[in-house]
């Protein structure tokens, strides 16, 4: 769906649902995803339908991800780093 | 052509009864101000709460129980009419006390009120009893006051329900409308707004702050001041907590709301940093985990406060026909203005229990 303007090869791993990727500096975490061709990142907590990035600038909360085992991180602003553990966020997070 | 009803404000108070008047049949304009007016009923927490409310004032406590339990059927009204599910749960309230002086306060609130107003189960827990209750609070939790009855809802899907199932009774509702003088004689009345003019043989003043100024035009007195509260939302979260509590809410899709000040601040509806501090302290102290909760949304909101707190409900003796109605538990007494108050005002007459609300409890020279 998404592709990168030029070829220039990533350099950063970090996984997915356990899944190995590649991201390139600067990417955020939803850049990467995206231009890995994922579809959606999280499901909603009322519903459960599947949702994906969309305004990329950290008001619409629809790229949420679980990060190092923290839910509810958008995506869109978090810079993507090496070794980086990111997971799809299923429904609403838990604190307690 | 009049109205047989108009309702002035377009809340969650004016629109209980706009709506609570049209479903007996009554044709009903409900005028709506705008964006500039202090709007309430947008800014509530969503309790249906009854455990403390009308301490010094049985009518008050009376009137709130006849609300909640009233309630179902409005719920069921708002679905059935406009599929809007308003969310309400009527798991029972818990109230929190973090010392021994909290608690011995409590004890005596409801002592008091059992004494005043009769037994409605409530009672006070301690350390243990409320920890098999909830799960997850923190050390500082020595006990609880629990009622049974007490409940919550959401309130913006109420207010957008009743607006709606009113237009389905063929009801009026006329928003953008600054209502500038109203012209009164006994059973007829003429609203101004602009250029335009609303005729009616009834008429309720239910414009929350704005009613200060309204309702001497119909010889009435509604003496609301502000009193500001600030509300802080977390992010959806699963549920952990079924319960209504006096200072947090889950919602029905997980958001977690977290209140309640009380400033007196006059007409100022800015948020600040140091209330919403304590706010986020007494639950954090609360429930400790949600001190990994991220907040999404803050707001300020302005509650209608009377001089003693109470409601006021009242007809006019210069212009019978005018009624006063205003109280700052818009979401809790829902179910009373749309299903027993609306029915009493068609009628014309408010019957008995009303009596304790009237305005003229205020008029006691001062020593």
């Amino acid at each position: 769906m998404f592709r990168r303007l030029d070829a220039t090869p990533g350099e950063i791993r970090f996984t997915f649902d356990g899944t190995e990727q590649i991201a390139r500096p600067g990417d955020s975490v939803a850049v990467a995803l995206l231009a890995a061709g994922e579809p959606s990142l999280r499901d909603t907590p009322v519903s459960g339908a599947p949702r994906a990035p969309y305004c990329m600038m950290g008001v619409c909360f629809d790229c949420l991800v679980e990060i190092d085992g923290v839910g509810n991180r958008p995506a869109c602003l978090t810079p993507v780093a090496e070794g980086m553990q990111v997971r799809r966020q299923r429904g609403a997070r838990g604190v307690l | 052509m009049g109205y047989d009803l108009i309702v002035i404000g377009g809340g969650l108070v004016g629109g209980a009864i706009a709506w609570g008047a049209a479903t007996k049949g009554a044709s009903v304009a409900l005028l709506d101000q705008g964006d500039i007016a202090y709007r309430a009923a947008r800014g509530n927490f969503g309790l249906v709460w009854v455990q403390s409310k009308g301490a010094g004032m049985p009518a008050y406590a009376h009137w709130t129980r006849t609300s909640s339990e009233l309630w179902p059927d409005l719920a069921g009204a708002m679905a059935g009419a406009t599929g809007v599910d308003v969310a309400l749960r009527q798991p029972g309230g818990l109230a929190f006390c973090l010392s021994d002086e909290e608690m011995a306060s409590r004890t005596a609130l409801l002592h008091r009120m059992h004494n005043e107003s009769g037994d409605i189960g409530t009672r006070m827990l301690g350390r243990d009893e409320v920890r098999a209750m909830v799960p997850g609070l923190g050390d500082r939790v020595v006990g609880a006051s629990f009622c049974p009855i007490d409940g919550h809802a959401n309130p913006l899907y109420l207010l957008r329900a009743l607006h709606a199932a009113l237009l389905q009774h063929d009801g009026a509702y006329l928003p953008g409308r600054t209502v500038d003088a109203i012209d009164a004689a006994p059973h007829s009345f003429t609203v101004r707004c602009g250029a335009e003019r609303f005729t009616c043989e009834k008429l309720v003043i239910a414009a929350g702050l704005g009613s200060r100024d309204l309702a001497p035009m119909v010889g009435l007195s509604m003496p609301v001041t502000p009193l500001r509260g600030q509300i802080l939302v977390t992010e959806r979260l699963r549920p952990f907590l079924d319960y209504a509590t006096h200072v947090i809410r889950q919602t029905a899709e997980g958001s977690v709301m977290l209140g309640d000040s009380q400033e007196d601040v006059g007409f100022d509806t800015a948020t600040s940093a140091t209330v919403m501090q304590d706010i986020a302290a007494r639950n954090v102290a609360v429930f400790p985990a949600l001190k990994d909760a991220s907040i999404v949304r803050v707001w300020a909101a302005l509650r209608v406060m009377s001089p003693d707190g109470f409601p006021i409900y009242e007809q006019s003796a210069q212009y019978p026909g005018a009624f006063a109605t205003t109280c700052h538990s818009g979401v809790t007494l829902a179910g009373a203005h749309a299903l027993a108050l609306a029915p009493a005002i068609l009628a014309g007459e408010l019957p008995e229990r009303f009596a304790p609300f009237s305005s003229r409890r205020f008029d006691v020279p001062s020593a």
